[in-house]
């Protein structure tokens, strides 16, 4: 099957001289979740702004579901739909409007582009402000709005750069299941983002990029496969005055009424409650601590490891 | 993109453009009419009784051409160099960019909201005269080539402009400094005839001369400069003008990173 996304020795070097991309070699497949993750200025966006035709590559070869970006620019613009990080509409406009015109810019005709505007802003709950002039809406909103706008021509792909960000938990939770929906439909989908928890409850595939150049291409399984450890927080029924001994890699107490636990990935949890009822200790909760994905992101870009080295306290320049 | 999809996508925009200043037409439509009724009181009423007839029409009369195709060339270039700034400014142009419309269909549907404004407004002026004035009617097919031509060249003047400009500021330099001047002194309120030899040759030099006086031709049949003249200056300006605004978008001059 032709990849969704093709991208070979892409480079973007500013005018200002700034390299956002020093040769990127990308595949993304048909059908996938795919996240693009990586640090403020790791050179997501300028690849998105190139396969979206708002940023001229240096170099390099972009083929979108076998499109040449050079060569085919028009048929690679149809086959995507793209909400960028900032908002971009005219928000002197009504909701609707902006919609029903971006399917025009597509060629569909004003009566079907009403129609499916009036179906994607009602899966969005966005209909009662369908009249409403655009600079009305809440950011969440907004962010919904540039969703519907970017789909209302039925793109192959839809590429949605930092989609959720500034939206609270619930709506949230509420956009990742419609995207999911729009992902099982048959819609590639690339996304950015930097709440690490929702590339991991989305993504099939992972890429992360830093300092423009590719450090990590996978399934986002095996990405997290390779964990050793996981923490645990036990929230306990009565207070401990020291941290028990337990079969795990670590225990500490971080207060009297929580438990931290480092268990190896591999191994069951029945040993650690066994130890936990023999100790006479009551768990009333268990929660994960940490994002998983959270700590390889640090360990694989360079500004994560500077960020532990200054935890550790290393001697760094004063901001 | 096939033909009726780009029909479709030119459609779009032209209707937005044309939506975006009938929803502002107390800032768009309803301020040049009552300049231009302004004109025709102090110079056509007050002063132009004063002055008599110029090569044969009252005063009133010979202004009324000038006039309307004055509020053409402001009109249209406002339109579009506003709205193609503002789309940049608040980077909804990046609709389009994105889209597959073809640089030279964005560039037709930005052209024609700014000659529908440009027209209509020019119909409101032409209306307001009529209560002032007797219009005369000397060429139907010049007079809609004419206003067309010059709808388009300014239209794409403002959009030349909108590409090059950084800030709000840059897009009133050429109306304030450049096409104001220009117009008041190429032939609106007077025949170049009138003027001193020397001050008749600097203002051949000047194109709204060439313009003003087409229209004026289309309509009483009198012109300082050939029809001819006029015709081609418009012809070529709308071919060079469109060439340069399709390089610019092309290249994403101001536009893409």
């Amino acid at each position: 099957m032709t990849a969704a996304i093709a991208i070979r020795g892409l480079t973007k070097t500013y005018r200002n001289g700034v390299q956002a991309l020093r040769g990127i070699d990308l595949t993304v497949d048909t059908g996938d979740f795919f996240a693009l993750l990586g640090p403020n200025g790791a050179g997501k966006s300028t690849t998105i702004g190139i396969l979206s035709s708002l940023v001229d590559k240096s170099d390099g070869q972009v083929r979108v579901f076998g499109h040449d970006l050079d060569r085919e620019r028009g048929a690679v613009k149809a086959a995507i739909g793209v909400v960028p990080q900032e908002f971009n509409f005219n928000g002197f406009e009504p909701v609707e409007e902006i919609v029903i015109n971006q399917a025009g810019f597509y060629g569909l005709p004003r009566d079907e582009g009403r129609r499916r505007a009036g179906e994607l802003l009602e899966a969005l709950g966005l209909a009662d402000k369908r009249r409403a002039m655009a600079r009305e809406l809440s950011g969440g909103m907004k962010r919904r709005l540039m969703i519907a706008r970017a789909l209302v021509h039925r793109p192959r792909l839809l590429i949605l750069d930092e989609p959720t960000a500034g939206v609270d938990i619930e709506l949230r939770r509420g956009m990742w299941q419609f995207l999911r929906e729009v992902n099982q439909a048959g819609t590639t989908i690339v996304l950015t983002t930097h709440y690490l928890e929702e590339a991991e409850s989305l993504c099939r595939h992972i890429a992360i990029i830093d300092e423009g150049r590719l450090v990590e291409r996978s399934s986002m399984r095996a990405l997290l496969d390779r964990l050793h450890q996981e923490t645990f927080v036990l929230d306990l029924a009565q207070p401990l005055d020291v941290a028990p001994v337990l079969p795990v890699l670590g225990v500490r107490l971080s207060d009297p009424l929580t438990l931290e636990v480092d268990i190896a990935r591999d191994r069951p949890l029945n040993a650690l409650f066994a130890a936990l009822s023999e100790a006479g200790i009551e768990v009333k909760s268990l929660r994960n601590k940490a994002n998983r994905l959270e700590a390889l992101f640090l360990s694989l870009t360079a500004r994560g490891a500077a960020a532990e080295c200054r935890d550790d306290g290393a001697p760094h320049d004063p901001a | 993109m096939t033909p009726r999809e780009q029909f479709n996508a030119f459609n779009t925009l032209l209707t937005k453009e044309i939506l975006r200043f009938s929803r502002i037409w107390v800032q768009t439509i309803l301020p040049p009419m009552i300049t231009t009724a302004l004109y025709f009181v102090i110079f056509g009423e007050l002063i132009g009784a004063r002055i008599g007839e110029v090569e044969g029409f009252r005063y009133m009369d010979y202004i009324v051409p000038g006039l309307i195709l004055m509020t053409v060339i402001t009109q249209s270039y406002a339109n579009v160099v506003s709205s193609f700034y503002g789309a940049k400014f608040q980077r909804h142009i990046e609709e389009l960019m994105v889209s597959p419309m073809p640089v030279g269909l964005i560039i037709a549907g930005f052209v024609a909201g700014g000659v529908a404004r440009g027209l209509i407004v020019g119909l409101a002026v032409m209306l307001v005269a009529a209560f002032f004035a007797d219009l005369a009617l000397h060429s139907l097919f010049l007079l809609l080539a004419v206003a067309l031509l010059t709808a388009m060249l300014f239209s794409l003047g403002g959009l030349i402009n909108a590409v090059f400009a950084n800030s709000f500021d840059d897009v009133s330099i050429v109306p304030t400094f450049v096409l104001t001047p220009l117009t008041y002194l190429g032939g609106v309120f007077y025949s170049v005839s009138m003027l001193p030899g020397f001050w008749q040759q600097i203002s051949l030099v000047n194109p709204v001369l060439y313009i003003v006086n087409g229209f004026r031709y289309a309509m009483l049949g009198v012109s300082d400069v050939s029809i001819g003249a006029s015709l081609g200056l418009l012809s070529l300006g709308v071919m060079g003008l469109f060439l340069w605004a399709h390089y610019l978008l092309r290249s994403g001059r101001g536009l893409r990173g």
